[in-house]
């Protein structure tokens, strides 16, 4: 890929609904790994069981050439309602959640407590040493949450990917 | 009101939805997991199944049917290495958009995943090369998936689709429902285009002082009509007009307006029509790299349109200026309709200039030779076998190779679906199967297949299939003893290092036709050429010709790797000037 491209790169939400038959997730996502295309976050489950539809939301990137094609590509799979981009098409709010292991006694122990209350993250699992934090918001603020947890015991970390809907009244 | 539902056993279903959809021919080849279905077979009238010898031949052979007729051609494999063989004639037919419904055995749903004798995950493996396909878990399911499947593959852009059915759900009953009573939940193709859009189309051609049509095998697949809508476009406008590969015989090769096929191995008129034009029409194309070559270089100063059923089409190699995303055909009949109510009056004087220009090019006579002393140079062959078959009810298929580009170059076709090959996998093998399948849907036309002694290797055993049904194919070989379009490259790019494509033994091919029951005719010499193709036409039997050529002859026109159109080079004597980049040896 020639620099200037490589400089180009952006960063989509891309949101498909699909039926929820068997292999519609290997479909979708067997698309990327064969045209190349990169992966960051995917977040699927059924959203209407009476429908059989299933949401399938991607974060992917790439050139602006590259991501009009992987949208193409998506909505021409034949179990897909719908593409949308979150990124362009209109103005929506991303959300992941994560859960968030840290061990440790002491002070890093307390500190770990008030870093999280100051993110609105919650305890869900406590032992004398160690909780697991549920955290909501921006990936941008997991990733900040986590920088943090970092030196305070870190053990793991479970993301569910990006989830993501339109701002206002409307459906996607 | 609940539809009357036929009780009948899941191998039933399957005989009776291919009647449904009009099928007549299907190419198979039995085993374990679809024998109940070969069982309702064997008792169906009005439905004729050609036993292959090999299931890529029964895939090919599809494909030849349907590309010949303009239907969907069908195909039966077993579950396993049935399906596994199938999958290089999936790949196929999705890369060249050709429309199959192929239907697979699977082992019983209670063993799926275990391992079981002649299972695989055929989903799984043909998900990438097809348009669509299903695993019939539910007899309920069964009738909806085998009309779904004519309609997906036959619509919008056609491609192959594959029915895996376990097989006891071929033994189990349930209701069949008819064709009719099934709407696709999600499947919606394009199809009428946009009027507004079709206008500044117009606008835009109307403006043009060096347009050019480039067309491809979506004019093809969107019927005879589509074709005879471009003839009118092209005759209304007097634009030049040139086909890729798999656009030959849309517009008739005859005709002044034609400047042949373009792209790698296309004429010096067409690529130089292209890099120079102002306003590109791709019509049913697009834009493979054999078109483009180097892509930043590509037809650097022209506005371009471009026609196609699929969206992802648009601005997937080049970006284009007018996308259109409707049906080839009615979009052309949009084109003439507003051209004509619109009175476009084209720019008359920058035409005739444009056309000089090109008449200049044409006049390099880019696909010239010279046939002299005893060895018959492939072209000659080429040019007799389409001089004593001209005027015939004919239809061609190749294998893959410089025999391909020779035939494609050379061959002067009328008229749509009568020219079969692998153009987008480029698939060496496919010409022989593809006869079959041409002959079986038009039994008293001549069927000739243009091969190479390397490819014809490859799917030789379907020869066997010609003889069984009587199919009389013409198998004409141009044998130079090399793997010639490797060697070709070998010699340009890899310093003349051989490597591996000469082949050390080759089988004696008349003996060969003989132990088939075929029969064999070999030419050595261009005195004996003529009457030795004629001997190949009259007789009503399949033929191995075996046509011994010039080994080093290459095929020129070439752009090379890595170069743009206007960078062409037309013989050996250029050739030895070129410089390939590495950026262009990286190229294939």
């Amino acid at each position: 890929m020639a620099e200037a491209q490589m400089n180009n790169i952006e960063r989509h939400t891309i949101a498909v609904l699909v039926d929820n038959e068997a292999g519609v997730l290997a479909r979708v996502i067997g698309l990327f790994s064969g045209r190349g295309y990169n992966i960051e976050t995917l977040t699927v489950a059924e959203v209407d069981p009476a429908a059989h539809t299933s949401r399938i939301t991607i974060v992917t990137s790439g050139t602006p050439e590259v991501l009009e094609q992987i949208k193409a590509q998506i909505g021409r799979l034949i179990p897909v309602h719908r593409v949308t981009d979150w990124t362009i098409d209109r103005p929506s709010i991303e959300r992941e959640m994560a859960l968030v292991k840290v061990a440790g006694t002491g002070e890093k122990r307390v500190e770990s407590l008030r870093i999280a209350d100051a993110f609105r993250a919650r305890p869900v699992d406590t032992t004398h040493t160690s909780f697991v934090f549920e955290i909501t918001g921006s990936p941008e603020k997991i990733n900040q949450f986590v920088d943090l947890m970092q030196p305070l015991g870190l053990v793991e970390i479970s993301r569910t990917g990006v989830a993501a809907i339109s701002r206002g009244p409307e459906a996607m | 009101m609940i539809p009357q539902m036929k009780q009948m056993s899941g191998a039933e279903m399957v005989i009776q939805a291919l009647k449904d959809h009009d099928v007549e021919h299907i190419f198979g080849y039995p085993g374990g997991a679809v024998l109940p279905i070969y069982d309702a077979l064997f008792a169906a009238d009005g439905l004729v199944h050609v036993l292959v010898r090999h299931e890529q031949g029964a895939i090919h052979a599809a494909e030849g049917y349907a590309r010949s007729t303009g239907r969907c051609g069908v195909a039966l494999v077993t579950s396993g290495p049935g399906a596994t063989n199938a999958v290089t004639g999936l790949a196929d037919a999705l890369m060249d958009s050709i429309p199959l419904v192929v239907l697979s055995g699977q082992v019983a749903t209670h063993l799926i995943g275990t391992d079981a004798f002649q299972e695989c995950d055929t989903v799984g493996i043909t998900r990438p090369c097809t348009k669509h396909n299903w695993l019939v878990k539910d007899i309920a399911d069964l009738p909806r998936i085998l009309h779904e499947a004519f309609q997906i593959a036959t619509t919008g852009r056609p491609g192959p689709v594959v029915i895996d059915i376990p097989k006891d759900i071929q033994f189990k009953k349930g209701g069949y429902v008819a064709p009719d009573s099934v709407a696709h939940r999600t499947y919606r193709p394009a199809f009428e285009p946009d009027i507004d859009v079709i206008s500044q189309a117009v606008a835009l051609m109307a403006s043009a002082k060096r347009p050019i049509f480039y067309t491809g095998g979506g004019i093809i697949n969107a019927g005879p009509a589509a074709s005879r809508a471009l003839c009118e476009l092209v005759e209304l406008t007097g634009f030049p007009i040139t086909s890729t590969l798999m656009g030959l015989g849309a517009f008739p090769a005859s005709d002044r307006k034609w400047l042949g096929m373009l792209g790698m191995h296309g004429t010096f008129e067409a690529n130089h029509a292209m890099h120079d034009c102002d306003v590109m029409i791709a019509l049913g194309s697009r834009f493979d790299d054999r078109i483009t070559g180097r892509i930043d270089a590509f037809s650097p100063g022209s506005k371009k349109i471009h026609l196609d059923i699929d969206p992802s089409q648009i601005n997937k190699n080049v970006r284009v200026d007018l996308p259109i995303i409707a049906d080839a055909g009615r979009a052309i009949e949009a084109m003439i309709k507003v051209w004509k109510t619109t009175k476009c009056m084209p720019d008359k004087a920058a035409l005739a200039e444009w056309w000089e220009q090109i008449e200049r090019w044409r006049a390099r006579r880019c696909l010239d030779y010279k046939q002299n002393g005893g060895l018959i140079k492939p072209q000659y062959a080429i040019d007799r076998l389409y001089e004593l078959t001209k005027g015939r009810d004919l239809y061609i298929t190749t294998e893959v190779g410089q025999h391909q580009m020779w035939a494609a170059q050379r061959f002067k076709f009328e008229e749509p679906n009568r020219w079969m090959t692998s153009g987008g996998l480029g698939t060496m093998g496919y010409g022989i199967p593809a006869a079959i399948g041409v002959q079986t849907a038009h039994p008293e036309s001549l069927v000739v297949d243009i091969a190479g002694e390397g490819s014809v290797q490859m799917t030789m055993q379907e020869m066997a299939t010609a003889v069984q049904y009587n199919l009389p194919v013409k198998i004409f070989i141009l044998n130079n003893r090399y793997l010639g379009m490797v060697r070709q490259w070998q010699q340009l790019l890899h310093g003349g290092r051989y490597s591996h494509s000469y082949s050390e033994t080759l089988p004696d091919f008349v003996k060969l036709a003989e132990a088939f029951g075929c029969v064999g005719l070999r030419a050595e010499t261009p005195a004996e050429l003529d009457a030795k193709i004629m001997e190949m036409i009259d007789v009503r039997r399949p033929v191995l010709f075996d046509c011994i050529v010039d080994q080093k002859e290459n095929c020129y026109p070439m752009i090379p790797s890595g170069a743009a159109h206007n960078e062409m080079i037309l013989s050996d004597a250029e050739e030895e000037a070129v410089e390939v980049s590495d950026a262009g040896k990286m190229m294939v």
